[in-house]
């Protein structure tokens, strides 16, 4: 006590201490070691030995798993898209004509969370399956065309994903949302401004913050995502983070899969760089929850 | 004209109504399924399709021993994890929103990029460094790993809490002679407790339901969602569906009656 009395600037160290050596033993030493793991060779059996040589480890990775690098960006930019169309409209709603009802609602919007991811990704198959509750009918009445089948395509891959991550855009959509200053529209409105005029020059704009925010963090686990092309997918529709993962317990290529992570890891941050660039990190770190 | 843009307007709210209904249909409904087959009794090992209507899952709720244990394992890592996370991630949040020093921002970036890397990356990385440093891979390998992603998640929670504490209070407190301690325990934390639930809450949820990081880490421990993925090809049994759906009901009662109460405190004051 006597020494905090003396040094009051030693407080915030102090209250930062635990978690800071926590997360720099258990975040950024694992990162560092995956890093130099990335110039290993050899195998479990034989030993790994590190050489700045086997940066070789890395154009060797891309040039075999490129496929899975493109379809991963592509089903992420797909799944953040079908994000963004659920999303707006329903924060939309929650923000502006919920009353309320708006606290239950945006309750419903986090409750998926509460029950298991694989579980839930494995719903869709029961779902999705071509003779399911919701199909089944559907396809009987003509709805459908009978011989449709959604399970184990991009599709389902897609909308499985997308709705495992879906409350990462609602929530930042509607925080920024929900922000906005209410006499901004009324003064639209005595100015003769028509709903959608106001909706397009002042609730659009204001909304953006929210929506790159919702992005990102719905664009991150996305591309790393491996659980819904497993359950939902078929072998043609592999991501990056199946090969990962088959890499590092499977087949135990560490270097390999090593380099993958990593590179995987540099896609991200440029787009988290690019992001601050646009917007400032503050907004994020403020937004994720 | 005028009619026109009523009518617009009023096809636009219709449409608005239904369209989020539809969204909360849409998130609502692998919940619905999940519970609906906890109470179904397949035919065969996979329960994919509905035959007929059983209590038996729920009866029979602890037959498979492995299964039993994969949820002790799963509550066991998940109590140790919040607990931790919960004490270390308030202090760090406290420090942030509170203190002015040097490399506040670059801190606090730090403590958020946990949040923006893949689960997948998080989890690989750690398996290489245990790999590397030769510690065995158990139950203690995946509580470090929880509490790293957990305490980044409480860390943005309380945060957001933190920055609406009128600090005015504890000024009050010391000017009527309270020791840094005392107002600690007597008028801080009473008023953070409620922010400090909801984290540990989170971070609870959050442990619980880990796949990823911790498929990396486990070596031969099962936890809840291990058995379930484990049990994939060979169809998962019914009392999974069982404990997820009470794992959902205890979860979403505690948050429902965390409300409840703050709502009643809030309603008591003048």
């Amino acid at each position: 006590m006597g020494l905090i009395r003396r040094h009051p600037a030693l407080v915030p160290l102090l209250l930062l201490g635990p978690g800071l050596a926590w997360l720099a033993s258990f975040y950024l030493a694992p990162n560092i070691q995956m890093f130099a793991s990335s110039f290993w060779s050899g195998t479990l059996e034989s030993g790994f030995s590190f050489s700045l040589a086997n940066w070789v480890n890395y154009p060797n990775a891309l040039d075999t798993y490129q496929e899975q690098y493109v379809r991963s960006i592509q089903y992420g930019f797909a799944a953040t898209l079908l994000c963004f169309a659920i999303a707006f409209p329903l924060a939309y709603f929650i923000a502006f004509r919920a009353g309320r009802a708006r606290s239950i609602l945006l309750f419903l919007v986090v409750a998926p969370f509460f029950t298991s991811y694989l579980l839930r990704t494995i719903g869709w198959r029961t779902i999705l399956g071509d003779d399911s509750i919701i199909l089944g009918p559907l396809k009987s009445i003509g709805l459908i065309d009978p011989s449709a089948r959604f399970l184990d395509t991009p599709f389902s891959v897609i909308a499985g994903i997308a709705y495992n991550f879906v409350p990462f855009m609602i929530l930042p959509i509607y925080v920024s949302l929900e922000k906005i200053d209410r006499r901004l529209l009324e003064a639209a409105q005595d100015l003769y401004a028509s709903s959608w005029g106001a909706f397009r020059r002042i609730t659009l704009p204001l909304a953006v913050p929210g929506i790159f925010a919702g992005s990102l963090l719905t664009f991150i686990p996305a591309i790393g995502d491996f659980i819904n092309a497993e359950l939902l997918g078929n072998p043609g529709t592999t991501m990056i983070g199946n090969v990962i993962q088959r890499q590092f317990l499977v087949v135990r290529d560490y270097p390999t899969a090593a380099a993958l992570s990593f590179m995987l890891m540099l896609l991200i941050l440029a787009g988290v760089a690019l992001y601050g660039r646009l917007l400032g990190t503050e907004e994020l770190t403020s937004k994720a929850i | 004209m005028r009619v026109l843009q009523r009518l617009g307007g009023l096809i636009a709210s219709r449409f608005l109504v239904i369209y989020a209904s539809l969204a909360l249909l849409y998130l609502m409904l692998p919940i619905i399924t999940i519970a609906l087959f906890s109470f179904n009794d397949p035919v065969g090992r996979s329960n994919y399709s509905w035959s007929s209507f059983t209590f038996d899952n729920w009866l029979t709720l602890f037959r498979d021993p492995t299964l039993v244990k994969a949820v002790g394992a799963s509550l066991r890592i998940a109590l140790v994890s919040t607990i931790i996370a919960t004490t270390i991630g308030t202090l760090m949040a406290m420090a942030l929103v509170r203190y002015r020093f040097r490399f506040r921002k670059a801190i606090d970036l730090f403590v958020f990029l946990p949040l923006a890397t893949p689960e997948i990356v998080l989890g690989a990385s750690l398996l290489t460094l245990f790999v590397t440093l030769q510690i065995p891979l158990g139950e203690l390998t995946l509580i470090l790993a929880h509490v790293m992603f957990n305490v980044s998640y409480v860390v943005v929670t309380m945060k957001a809490r933190l920055s609406g504490f009128d600090m005015r209070l504890e000024e009050a407190a010391a000017d009527l002679g309270a020791t840094p301690w005392q107002t600690f325990w007597k008028v801080t934390f009473p008023l953070i407790l409620p922010g400090i639930a909801a984290s540990a809450v989170l971070a609870f949820g959050l442990s619980l339901d880990d796949f990823v990081i911790t498929r990396f880490n486990a070596g031969q421990v099962q936890t809840f969602p291990v058995y379930i993925y484990l049990k994939v090809q060979k169809g998962i049994p019914p009392q999974v569906n069982a404990f997820a759906t009470l794992f959902f009901v205890a979860t979403v009662s505690l948050v429902a009656i965390g409300a409840l109460l703050q709502r009643r405190r809030a309603n008591l004051k003048p």
